[in-house]
């Protein structure tokens, strides 16, 4: 079991995303992390998912959706060059003596302040899974009050030469 | 040209060459029934929704053609998911044109409004809601495309009432179809035709396992050309009946929960399964991990996704059964082999034929209806039939000839498929004699159809095996739940001869077994209206042999020994 991010290709149209979830939930696969959007087409939109799962259940997945009529294509980007991203908010507790010691977390990981408030603030980090994982464990004993990912997308990197 | 989209759509109809329609009108679709009014397309009105979509799915069955339904919004719509379901598990080529409220109201809670494609994505191939009268016709051609193409299945188009009604300026050579996310699948890999075929040269107890593959891609010369010339034996599915001739010496008939002890033992000692348009259901495996234990794989489908779903294969192919047994067929040379595999089978089919006892009761058996029926028509006669009990034995004991001779709801297990589908079977295929073998619970699930074929005098004949009960559950609580029969009883029951004379058709009661021969041949005779036969059959008859759920096919139960 390992997870795997797949790129999938879908026509701009109402009810794909549905269709693409629906699919999951219909033949229990799980989902990890889902993040949509239009691309450089307007007419098409990429779904990144990160699902976990064995060769077989990940080859099964992939013949399941490429049935659905609106998927045009799907990339496997687990094992390619590429590069992953997702963004994260925290909003943080942080009394005015504790202030000092987030903003040198903020600094290390390179995340930013995006609001300031009497009692908390709100971290935005942006990064792959590991850099995520880290800086949320890192602001954890302050007290996390809310936390929200977009989920990752992720893209194959260019040719070198 | 201006045209309503209602008048647009019954053009596109014709042009995919349809020319019958199953429907049942109400407000959402009025404009579609008025275009139907002048038109040359033959509507048939059912009696509920659900028997409108089984009819067209028979119809589909039995001529090949995409069976086409008509309902309106709400109820209408949500009656005819059964039939969906049946004709997507069984990858039924359908289209399903909804009426929907219109565009202004969608979702607004509307009178008979309810979201027939959000109920429908699980169960479709693929659905529409068409939003605009300009994309009537393309959505009308791409449905038509998706339903009838690759793996065959369902697709529902749902039809605004404003979009029916608005005029638009109508130019049909203009109508372009526009799939960049699905593609027909055209050719195979050749390398892995020849794989198969080195295997198929070295095998010493080769068995094909056929399924309806066969039959939807009309693959039925291919696989008998493929049989024929190596002396395979061949096991059918329940889907897969009249794939291959039931009289043939090659044929060891169904394998799987019901199948013959002679088809599963080959199974079981096979060293090359040859699976041709099959899923391995569990209903035709049991026990996965004890299934064909010894034998290599290949498996030929159109669908890759069932490629390795539930076992491992050694040569998959992808593709067209008929392109690709074409292929196999070419690159092999016939020669009589397998001697001593030929002679293992003959061995277990001597020793283990289908059989059956005598009635306790002194009734009719059930089995003995089955081969009446085949000793009068002989595969020459469209078999449908319900769910339970009726629908084994009648895979068991009626010997299909032809492909496309049996409809039966085989994914689903849909109780009240038999006599809608026989319905369309008759209107699509007239020349045959259409029987449904029916149980006494299930034709109480759509008999109101039976106004549908007095209506249009088709001379269907639906043949209860009465045996007063859910058969096949008592059956199983008779085997697993300690003969508890719990609500599984229904002697309580309308008297299906008045019943049928009062919808006008003919009903007549078959008590004993010397009424038997001369009571079908009275319904065979009949040509202009439906004939219902009450057969009291034994009560308490099971279906053997069987594989106990979960069991593994080389332990069966019954059958063995009277
Ligand atoms: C719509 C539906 N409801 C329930 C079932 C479960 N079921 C399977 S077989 C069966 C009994 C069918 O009885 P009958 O039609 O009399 O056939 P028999 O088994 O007696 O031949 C039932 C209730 C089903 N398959 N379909
Ligand atoms: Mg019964």
């Amino acid at each position: 079991m390992r997870k795997h991010t797949l790129a999938v290709i879908v026509e701009n149209r109402p009810g794909v995303l549905t269709r693409v979830t629906t699919l999951f939930r219909r033949r229990g696969y799980n989902i990890e992390s889902l993040a949509v959007g239009e691309t450089e087409n307007p007419s098409i939109s990429r779904i990144t998912i990160v699902v976990m799962g064995d060769e077989k259940i990940l080859e099964q997945v992939t013949k399941q959706l490429y049935k659905l009529v609106d998927v045009i294509k799907i990339v496997d980007i687990t094992d390619k060059r590429s590069v992953e991203r997702e963004l994260v908010m925290v909003k943080v507790r942080a009394d005015v003596n504790v202030r000092a010691e987030i903003v040198q977390i903020v600094d290390i990981f390179r995340a930013r302040i995006v609001d300031i408030g009497k009692t908390s603030l709100i971290i935005e980090v942006t990064g792959d899974s590991a850099k995520i994982d880290a800086i949320v464990e890192s602001l954890k004993p302050f007290g996390i009050i809310e936390l929200v990912r977009t989920g990752i997308v992720a893209m194959v990197r260019g040719e070198i030469k | 040209m201006q045209l309503k989209g209602a008048e647009i759509l019954l053009r596109c109809l014709q042009d995919e060459g349809v020319d019958t329609v199953f429907g049942y009108p109400g407000g959402a679709v009025l404009p579609i029934y008025d275009a139907l009014f002048e038109s040359s397309i033959r509507h048939i009105l059912g009696r509920h929704e659900q028997g409108v979509a089984h009819a067209a799915d028979g119809y589909a069955r039995a001529t090949g053609k995409v069976g086409v339904c008509i309902a309106t919004s709400g109820p209408g719509a949500t009656n005819l998911v059964t039939g969906i379901a049946t004709a997507n598990m069984d990858s039924i080529p359908l289209v399903c044109f909804t009426g929907q409220v219109g565009t202004p109201f969608i979702g607004r809670d509307a009178f008979q409004e309810a979201d027939i494609t959000g109920i429908t994505m699980p169960i479709t191939k693929h659905n529409y809601v068409v939003e605009r009268t300009e994309d009537v016709a393309r959505t009308v051609k791409e449905a038509f495309y998706i339903a009838s193409t690759n793996r065959p299945g369902p697709v529902v188009v749902d039809l605004p009432k404003d979009v029916m009604e608005r005029s638009i300026d109508y130019k049909p050579e203009e109508v372009e179809v526009n799939l960049r996310g699905y593609r027909v699948m055209k050719g195979y890999n050749s390398g892995q035709v020849i794989s198969a075929v080195e295997l198929i040269k070295t095998a010493k107890r080769p068995v094909i396992y056929a399924g309806g593959g066969v039959i939807s891609s009309n693959a039925a010369a291919e696989l008998r050309e493929l049989a024929l010339k190596r002396k395979i034996p061949v096991t059918t599915t329940l889907m897969g009946m009249g794939a291959f001739p039931g009289n043939n010496y090659l044929n060891l008939g169904m394998l799987g929960m019901h199948g013959t002890r002679y088809a599963n033992y080959a199974i079981g000692e096979s060293d090359l399964l040859i699976a041709v348009g099959v899923r391995f259901d569990d209903r035709v495996t049991g026990n996965i991990a004890t299934f064909a234990p010894h034998a290599r794989v290949i498996h030929i489908d159109i669908d890759a996704a069932e490629i390795g779903k539930n076992v491992d294969v050694d040569v998959p192919i992808v593709g067209q059964v008929k392109e690709v047994l074409q292929g196999i067929n070419q690159r092999l040379d016939e020669v009589t082999e397998y001697w001593e595999w030929h002679q293992t089978i003959d061995r277990w089919k001597e020793e283990y034929p289908l059989r059956y006892g005598n009635s306790c009761e002194g009734r009719i058996m059930p089995q003995n209806v089955i081969e009446k029926i085949y000793d009068l028509t002989r595969g020459n006669a469209i078999i449908t039939t319900e769910v339970g009990q009726n629908q084994m034995w009648a895979a068991q004991y009626y010997k299909f000839e032809h492909p496309r001779t049996f409809l039966t709801s085989g994914g689903l297990g849909t109780m009240g498929y038999g006599l809608p589908a026989a319905i369309g079977a008759k209107i699509g295929r007239p020349d045959l004699p259409v029987i449904d073998i029916a149980g006494d619970g299930s034709i109480q699930m759509n008999i109101q159809e039976l106004a549908t074929a007095v209506q249009y005098q088709l001379p269907v004949i639906v043949c209860i095996l009465n045996n007063q009960f859910l058969g096949m559950v008592r059956q199983w609580q008779g085997l697993f739940y300690g003969g508890r029969y719990s609500y599984t009883d229904m002697s309580y029951q309308p008297d299906f001869v008045k019943l049928a004379e009062a919808f006008g058709a003919i009903g007549l009661r078959v008590s004993r077994e010397e009424e038997l021969n001369q009571a079908l041949e009275q319904a065979l005779q009949v040509t202009d209206r439906p004939v219902v036969l009450d057969i009291l059959v034994e009560r308490e008859a099971d279906v053997y042999p069987m594989v106990p759920p979960g069991g593994s096919l080389s332990h069966m139960l019954g059958g063995d020994e009277i």
